[in-house]
């Protein structure tokens, strides 16, 4: 009985949430072997079913017992759980602004419509810097992206403004120093860029 | 100290502000038909109204209050000359015309406006409680008011300019959860309001942008002030620091001070060096501003709160580095309330800190201590009386940290408790009937579980039995605020026992109308009551016709109503407001989505938006 029943619940599917555990049969208002009507008697109830639940799975109290059909897969509900906006916006806030300070960026580039932004704690290093920048402008691009440093032989440049307001040729400085000063970035004109250039 | 934020966080109020004659027949000089001011009385009258007049002016409680002037003609009369604060505890129950024709020498005034739910997004924006009405009309009818205490309304930059131009004698200005107002304002506020003593942002909004913001601070007067009170943790902006320092510094009687996240752990040290008689410090971000520059402020911040002697209580601790938090062990033993609500540290953060604290009276933690916290705190806090667990995550199917384990260990450490906010993932009815047992003087019961209908997690059962002990056990309950999965059982047990329940929040809760019936056919001291997403019906809302009048309002959203039955209550009680909120214009005409209701002596409100349809 308890032991086909527990056997049989491993083997469904079920929506719930991780770590509830499944009532034996739906919680229902029909009170398990008799009145409840004291809160007392509810340590007995409780000792017993507590051996049947040992086993955790997604479970949930099978939806309402209410007669209103069980929650949906837990879409978010306003105003539910009830935290002020202003809490929630606190936290919140935090946590985004040290997953972002500074990192998310604005890159620009001549000649093009719109500009774009990129988180820069996506990439490891210029190379991939590089890459991804050739990736999204390549519709725009009339020529070949710089593929080292200095910009002999392409039509553009990738440079940056720094913390100074500094224009600036990317690739210079080690890459977290490039990271933690890089305020936006701009892919110029090879011919703009001439006079950026580091000369080797 | 603490007590009067707690109270107006805790919505805790009673009986009407200016509720008279609720009760027919009781023969009070016309007043709840609008009549004008009565004829003076014969002299020997007079004489015995100085006299009670006298006498009045010692009794500060407003429910109090409320019963003297009950009495006859004459103690209503020298009652309503000696009220000198005024409670108002829905600004739509009364006009500001009628309160000042009443109360002629208030001093002090309370004013709330939106429904309590409307801070958790369920009252659509622009709804209505404006502070202008009110802000001009006591311009002429109070000009000696010296305080005035705000919550949940709407205020504007004109509003706080109008305050501080028109009350030579403005002390004090606190505002609650309220938005509409900017920096602009209270620079206005700061610089024409002379004797100000009291300045108090709680958890308001702000929405400006970087450029709008006005450097306030700089507007106090140059001269010595009288501050006492100044927060500000609120404020999204930075305030000018320089200027602030040197506000600390000229004003001597600063005894409360909350400054916000933008200020680091150098600066506060600062403002803590200028004004060591502090009695409350909001810290602030806690944190260095630098990257690595940790080591030099901690010294110096463990000294500026050994120099603390005065301080009770401490919150902020916006982005706190735990490394910085020895820096108030000198002060632990004295801090009677501590706000960590917003420190995200775990259980190895706070046991050190906590182990200090033994007179704590109120601690406001984030569940990220754990219940391993939880028991930190009961084994040392024997003195608690409130406790407020708020969640990191506030999503259904966040991880929760604390649990059944944690409320339990609470309730077997800290027997006085009066007050508590527990939000967790998992609960049991066990803990909770342990709590009902251990802490039986419970006032306020607020348990969220926050994934919805979630029974008892070890059982499987519905909570209704856990609920069922809180009532049952805790005689002085008056708030409560159930979730978990609850039938109308739960209902029938707070309906039973719950006879001094005042304000009850339900939400995901019941089978059907008998739910909602237990509770306004049980609970005679009922005067909130907010109800979202639950089965009752239009039969339900009927039940409780007898009782509204002695309600301060009634909230129900997502639940079963439909236009009839409100419309039935509406022409069944002419003196209730009830207010039909549509959250989209296209939305069924006939299923009530929101129902705002509640008492008041002027009819419907002319200031409805167009999504309020008033019955």
């Amino acid at each position: 009985m308890e032991a086909a029943g527990e056997s049989l619940r491993d083997t469904e599917l079920r929506l719930g949430l991780p770590g509830t555990d499944a009532p034996e049969k739906p919680a229902s208002t029909v009170t398990r072997g008799g009145k409840r009507a004291l809160p007392e008697d509810d340590e007995e109830g409780y000792a017993k079913s507590n051996k049947s639940s040992s086993s955790s799975e997604e479970e949930q109290g099978e939806g309402d017992l209410c007669g209103h059909e069980p929650p949906a897969a837990k879409a978010q509900v306003v105003g539910w759980p009830p935290i002020r906006s202003y809490r929630k916006n606190s936290l919140h806030a935090r946590k985004v602004e040290g997953e972002a300070a500074g990192l998310y960026v604005k890159v620009s580039m001549d000649g093009a419509p719109y500009l774009r932004k990129i988180d820069l704690k996506g990439y490891k290093g210029y190379k991939e810097l590089r890459e991804a920048l050739d990736d999204m402008f390549k519709c725009f691009s009339l020529g070949e992206f710089p593929r080292k440093e200095g910009c002999s032989g392409s039509e553009y440049a990738i440079t940056y403004e720094d913390k100074d307001g500094d224009l600036m040729l990317v690739g210079d400085v080690p890459w977290e120093m490039f990271i933690s000063s890089c305020r936006r970035l701009r892919i110029m004109n090879g011919s703009e860029a001439r006079g950026l250039g580091s000369r080797h | 100290m603490r007590e009067e934020r707690s109270d107006m966080s805790e919505d805790d109020d009673g009986g009407g502000e200016e509720k008279d004659s609720w009760a027919p027949g009781l023969g009070v000089a016309g007043k709840s038909r609008g009549a004008p001011y009565p004829l003076p009385p014969p002299l020997c009258d007079q004489v015995l109204e100085n006299v009670i007049e006298n006498v009045l002016q010692f009794l500060t409680s407003r429910r109090d209050r409320n019963a003297v002037s009950l009495v006859c003609r004459s103690w209503y009369r020298a009652e309503a000359q000696t009220r000198r604060e005024l409670f108002i505890g829905n600004c739509y129950a009364v006009s500001p015309r009628r309160a000042i024709d009443r109360f002629r020498c208030v001093r002090s005034l309370v004013l709330k406006g939106k429904p309590r739910f409307a801070d958790f997004g369920l009252v659509p924006i622009g709804w209505g409680a404006h502070f202008s009405p009110w802000a001009s009309a006591m311009a002429t009818g109070y000009p000696w008011l010296e305080k005035i205490c705000l919550k949940r309304m709407s205020v504007t930059d004109d509003d706080l300019s109008r305050l501080a131009l028109s009350f030579p004698f403005f002390k004090g200005l606190t505002i609650i959860c309220c938005d509409g107002f900017s920096t602009a304002g209270l620079a206005v506020f700061a610089e024409k309001c002379r004797h100000l003593r009291l300045l108090d942002l709680i958890e308001d909004y702000f929405e400006e942008e970087e450029y709008e913001v006005v450097d306030w601070i700089s507007k106090f007067p140059q001269t010595t002030t009288s501050l006492e009170t100044l927060g500000f943790d609120c404020l999204p902006s930075a305030v000018n620091f320089e200027a602030l320092e040197a506000l600390i510094a000229r004003s001597p009687a600063l005894r409360q001070l909350r400054v916000n996240h933008h200020v680091t752990v150098d600066q506060l040290r600062r403002l803590m060096v200028r004004a060591p008689q502090l009695t409350h410090l909001g810290t602030g971000s806690f944190r260095s501003p630098e990257e690595g520059e940790g080591m030099e402020h901690e010294a110096h911040l463990v000294s500026a709160f050994a120099a603390s002697r005065s301080l009770v209580s401490l919150s902020g601790f916006r982005e706190v580095e735990s490394q910085f938090l020895p820096a108030i062990y000198p002060v632990c033993s004295n801090i009677t309330f501590l706000n960590f609500s917003f420190a995200e540290i775990t259980a190895e953060d706070l046991k050190p800190v906590i182990r200090h604290c033994h007179n704590l009276q109120n601690f406001w933690v984030l569940d990220t201590v754990g219940d391993e916290g939880l028991q930190a705190v009961a084994a040392t806090c024997k003195d608690l009386r409130e406790l407020r667990v708020f969640p990191l995550d506030a999503t259904e199917d966040s991880e929760g940290f604390v649990s059944d384990v944690g409320l339990t260990a609470i309730s077997e450490g800290c027997r006085k408790l009066r007050s508590i906010l527990y939000f967790c993932q998992r609960m049991t009815n066990k803990a909770v009937l342990t709590m009902s047992k251990n802490c039986q003087e419970l006032v306020v019961f607020r348990l969220c579980i926050m994934a919805r209908h979630l029974p008892d997690h070890h059982t499987g059962e519905p909570m209704d039995e856990g609920f069922g002990a809180i009532v049952m056990n805790c005689k002085n309950l008056t708030r409560l605020a159930v979730s978990g999965l609850l039938t109308d059982k739960a209902f029938g047990y707070i309906g039973k026992y719950g006879k001094s329940i005042r304000t009850l929040s339900v939400a995901f809760a019941g089978n059907s109308d008998m739910g909602l019936r237990y509770v306004l056919e049980g609970c005679p001291k009922l005067q909130k009551l907010e109800i979202r997403d639950s089965p009752f019906g239009d039969p339900a809302l009927l039940s409780g016709i007898h009782h509204y009048y002695n309600m301060r309002f009634l909230w129900m959203s997502s639940c079963k109503l439909s236009r009839r039955g409100c419309e039935d209550v509406a022409q069944r009680l002419p003196r209730l407001v009830v207010e039909v909120i549509r959250d989209r214009p296209e939305a069924d005409d006939e299923a009530v989505e929101k129902l705002y209701m509640y008492r008041s002596l002027v009819g419907r409100r002319n200031d409805a938006p167009p999504f309020v349809k008033i019955l």
